[in-house]
């Protein structure tokens, strides 16, 4: 007798646990889903982050630059080429690194350089253009060459790691962050608008300009067509400095002051054989 | 003959493992404070609150960084309230920005805590570029 009540007992006892237990098995699995219902119902504890882009921000489509080749003078060049240089603490190899600063400092190698916008002769910028009876203007003119931010970007494409991409409003621009330094990009890119960094180039920068980070060892950096300075409804340092000579603008847009540039002037870019559509316009 | 040796091998074995320990006994090596700058503490509100930065300002940063060179957004409206640029080193409402002096902040806990984040190998310390 006894013995069959206690089995009774540990027989209810247990079907007691099993039920309790099943119960909360189904309650824990659906409470992630209640918590998203409170939330979704203006339930939920604090306010969530919010992430936005500036407001001043300049955007477009499709982002070009217009250079009007008969307005780039060596002065022009050379403002254009600091300006880029000290807005994106691009260093200078061939300045004298501070000794107090950054003692014991191996001394750069002519041939090393880091280039973002620069000066090419016409033979080397359209080389497939080259011809016996050039206008003359052409053979002594300074050309101002950078990344073309190519639609059809086959640096984009050779990058293992995305490092290197294309934003949806069509600048190639690069993550520092992610860059292993395979240089496969700067195989890929064309123009040799890439550079890579051999060295620390902190000792190399005249001053460093707190608005954008350096460069570490062993990352590929080339142009981003002033990312930052157009989040900041600012124009590219470069079309600062250029008085008038090189022009941004949304390249999709027909009533841009690029496309109204474009639709008046005769314009050529560079390698269009290629197929990587250039973004950035010669006036000629 | 060789029980004498095992306990003696073992004796040192226990010795030697536990270096650690006995060397340590006695000494304090208090966890170090992250020294806020003027700016910080008039600031009160830091992007999480304290013990939540402490314990994921690297998870926040690290999708910061995502955000802003990724989406292009760089404004982040946090959920108290306060607007902070998202960036670790330029301009005023950035972290930097605020919390000036690096070595009395950062390093304090990274050193302590052996880290060695190679976020300065790219992003200046205002104080360096203050000394240009
Ligand atoms: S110019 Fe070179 S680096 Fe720039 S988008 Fe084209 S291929 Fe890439
Ligand atoms: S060097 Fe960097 S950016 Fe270039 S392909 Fe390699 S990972 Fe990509």
């Amino acid at each position: 007798m006894n013995n069959k009540r206690e089995n009774f007992l540990n027989k209810s006892s247990r079907r007691g646990f099993l039920k309790v237990a099943g119960i909360s098995a189904v309650a824990i699995g659906a409470a992630p889903a209640i918590k998203a219902v409170s939330i979704a119902s203006g339930g939920g504890e604090a306010a969530l982050p919010v992430k936005t882009a500036k407001t001043e921000a300049l955007t477009a489509k499709r982002w070009g630059m217009v250079i009007d080749t008969n307005k780039i003078t060596e002065e022009v060049v050379e403002s254009v080429v600091a300006a880029c240089r000290n807005s994106h603490n691009i260093p200078d190899f061939g300045i004298q690194p501070d000794e107090e600063k950054y003692p014991n400092t191996r001394p750069a190698k002519k041939m090393q350089e880091i280039k973002w916008i620069w000066e090419e002769h016409y033979h080397n910028a359209f080389p497939e253009m080259e011809d016996e009876f050039l206008a003359d203007k052409f053979k002594s003119l300074p050309f101002l060459v950078t990344c073309n931010h190519c639609k059809n970007a086959p640096c984009v494409q050779a990058c293992p790691t995305k490092a290197t991409f294309k934003r949806e409003d069509g600048i190639v621009i690069m993550d520092f962050h992610r860059c292993i330094g395979c240089r496969f990009c700067m195989a890929a890119c064309p123009y040799g608008s890439r550079s890579f960094n051999f060295r620390d180039a902190r000792p190399f920068i005249e001053k460093i300009n707190p608005e954008f980070p350096v460069r570490s060892k062993g990352v590929v950096e080339k142009c981003n067509l002033c990312a930052e300075r157009l989040e900041r409804g600012l124009q590219p340092a470069c079309v600062e400095a250029s008085e008038g000579a090189i022009v941004v603008g949304d390249l999709e847009d027909p009533e841009s002051e690029v496309r109204a540039i474009l639709k008046e002037n005769y314009a050529i870019r560079r390698k269009q054989e290629l197929g990587t559509e250039p973004s950035v316009y010669y006036i000629m | 003959m060789s029980r004498n040796a095992i306990v003696a091998g073992l004796t040192v074995f226990v010795i030697v493992a536990l270096f650690p320990f006995w060397f340590n006994i006695g000494r304090t090596n208090a966890a170090p404070e992250a020294e806020l700058s003027a700016k910080a503490k008039a600031a009160k509100k830091c992007v999480l609150d304290k013990y939540d930065m402490r314990a994921n300002h690297m998870s926040l940063l690290d999708e910061w960084r995502d955000t802003v060179v990724r989406d292009s957004k760089r404004v982040y409206k946090s959920a108290n309230g306060k607007t902070f640029g998202m960036s670790l080193s330029t301009g005023e409402d950035s972290c930097m920005g605020c919390h000036v002096d690096k070595e009395k902040f950062c390093d304090k806990c990274h050193n302590y805590a052996s880290v060695n984040p190679y976020c300065w190998e790219c992003h200046t310390d205002p104080k360096e570029v203050a000394n240009e």
